[in-house]
């Protein structure tokens, strides 16, 4: 057993190498032989570690209420974001535990399937989870099976919609749902999605209970989490810390500049945060008033030597890229808003009006998507305007700085693909 | 039999996976739809009262007149 007051938890005894389910079960202890009851879950206060930050009980209530008997659990382990590295490391040091918690979901809704998804564009992480699956079929488990799905890459195949769509019919685009909270379903059958760290905390819970898992974090924000930091550190790192630490001990922790500019919280649909509130405890009740977020567990960190506007305008001519291009505001109005950026950035005769229309886009295009990508984008570029207050300004007079002119920066985008090039199948 | 009460709202809903930019709804319900400038429909958000029958009407033309059947209505009761 872990003691409740240790860290790391989900990546405890992280190796080079994935724990077999043999080393897997003499560290964490073996598999207890009954799913954690909901009451369980609920005690433990454990939300969603995917983005939205949703409690994962309730979740699990809706779809244990509905009736059918293929009822899936689907692990989504797709980590769209360029600069998350979380579930990765965490597939590569414990996947049985991410597994162990996918069977004690599946327990508690009463689902006979659990797909796994993960990208096939990361073959290293595939190899892990088929192994770790053929493991657990040879000991023939009673309980739900285990089936491998690996969908191509996308920032959007990651949301929970495109997924299900890509179960059901091979292809990685969002759906529409009008109504929320919305029931996915796969044919008939209802499904249960959570991130592949949830899953990794519910496999404690199942274990540990949930009184053990509020020992660390806040009384609203229980737990641990997994931080990916990257941008002006040593080197990108994954971190396991207890929701509520002080933003500045994790970027001392992770080796980071400890006097930035700015830092990007949550993923590039989330919000930059002025390094004036260092203080604040990492935890969504704390973030959401600044305007920002713990989203997907990123930190970027954008040193004084940086430009917030170059780099939003970076990250958001690449999500516009990434559009999956279904929705009218949405494939339109995102290559808009980066062409806006570009020119506030770089055009000193357009950036005064390039602000205005900024601004008058951001409005128009929120909440008109099938799915909440062009959303992420009109949050990411309106807390960069306000972050960089003052440099937007002396970009509008016309005086564009000196980061803008280099060709070196903080926040890591992919190679922009052709149009033609992109894969949704 | 009493006299049916038209209490609540209404909203008009459009699925922007369907829809195409035709701009026909702008031109049906005026109202309650205006274009952005890719033509695709800006939809007011804000309940309309059932009440309003002008407004029930034109987008019961909307919905009929969409090329791509991307527009709905829904009710919305004012106690929720
Ligand atoms: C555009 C977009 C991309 C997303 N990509 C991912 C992803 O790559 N991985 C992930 O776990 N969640 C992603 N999400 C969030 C999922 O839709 C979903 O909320 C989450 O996986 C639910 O799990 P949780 O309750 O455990 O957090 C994305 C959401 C959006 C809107
Ligand atoms: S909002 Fe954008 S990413 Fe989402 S479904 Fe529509 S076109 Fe695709
Ligand atoms: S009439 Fe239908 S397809 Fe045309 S713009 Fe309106 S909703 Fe879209």
């Amino acid at each position: 057993m872990i003691s409740p007051d240790q860290l790391p938890r989900v990546l405890h005894q992280a190796a080079d190498r994935p724990l077999t389910l043999a080393q897997h079960e003499e560290a964490f202890g073996p598999m207890p032989p009954s799913a954690p009851s909901l009451e369980q879950l609920e005690a433990s206060g454990l939300t969603g570690r995917g983005g939205a930050g949703f409690p994962t009980w309730r979740k699990a209530k809706l779809i244990r209420e509905l009736r059918g008997h293929n009822k899936f659990v689907i692990v989504n382990a797709m980590e769209g974001e360029p600069a998350a590295h979380k579930d990765r490391t965490l597939i590569s040091a414990n996947p049985h535990l991410v597994l162990d918690g996918a069977e004690h979901l599946a327990g508690i809704v009463g689902a006979k399937h659990i797909a796994v998804c993960v990208s096939r564009d990361n073959p290293v992480m595939v190899n892990h989870l088929q192994r770790a699956i053929h493991e657990r079929d040879r000991r023939s488990m009673r309980g739900a099976t285990f089936e491998l799905h690996t969908p191509p890459w996308r920032y959007v195949a990651g949301e929970e919609s495109a997924l299900v769509h890509w179960l059901d019919d091979n292809e990685s685009l969002p759906q529409y749902r009008p109504r929320r909270p919305h029931i996915l379903r796969i044919g008939h059958a209802p499904v249960l999605l959570d991130n592949a760290e949830t899953c990794a905390h519910v496999g404690l819970i199942g274990r540990y209970g949930g009184d053990w898992f509020r020992r660390l974090g806040t009384p609203s924000s229980p737990g641990s989490t997994l931080v990916s930091v990257t941008g002006a550190v040593a080197r990108p790192t994954v971190l396991e810390v207890a929701l509520g630490t002080p933003l500045h001990s994790i970027l001392e922790r992770a080796g980071a500049d400890l006097d930035p500019q700015a830092l990007l919280m949550g993923g590039y649909g989330g919000a930059w945060l002025d390094a004036r509130h260092l203080d604040a405890p990492y935890t969504n009740d704390a973030l959401g008033p600044l305007e920002s977020t713990v989203g997907a567990g990123v930190i970027i960190v954008l040193p004084r030597s940086g430009c917030g506007i170059v780099e939003t305008q970076r990250i958001a001519r690449w999500m516009a890229n990434e559009s999956a291009r279904q929705c009218g505001p949405c494939a339109f109005g995102l290559p808009a808003i980066a062409e806006d950026l570009a020119h506030l950035a770089f055009d000193a005769r357009d950036a005064a009006a390039a602000y205005e229309r900024l601004l008058d886009r951001c409005g128009a295009i929120e909440g008109r998507g099938a799915c909440r990508h062009p959303d992420g984008v009109v949050r990411l570029v309106r807390s960069a305007l306000r972050v960089f207050a003052a440099h937007v300004e002396d970009h509008v007079r016309g005086q564009s700085c000196v980061a803008s002119r280099s060709t070196h920066h903080y926040t890591s985008v992919p190679t922009l693909e052709r149009e033609e090039e992109l894969i949704w199948e | 039999m009493g006299v049916r009460r038209r209490t609540g709202g209404f909203v008009l809903l459009v699925n922007p996976i369907l829809c195409d930019g035709f701009g026909h709804c702008a031109e049906l319900a005026p109202d309650l739809v205006r274009m952005d400038e890719w033509g695709y429909p800006i939809i007011t958000t804000e309940p309309v009262p059932l009440a309003n029958l002008a407004a029930l009407e034109s987008a019961r033309y909307a919905v009929r007149g969409c090329p791509r059947q991307a527009l709905r209505i829904e009710r919305v009761s004012d106690h929720p």
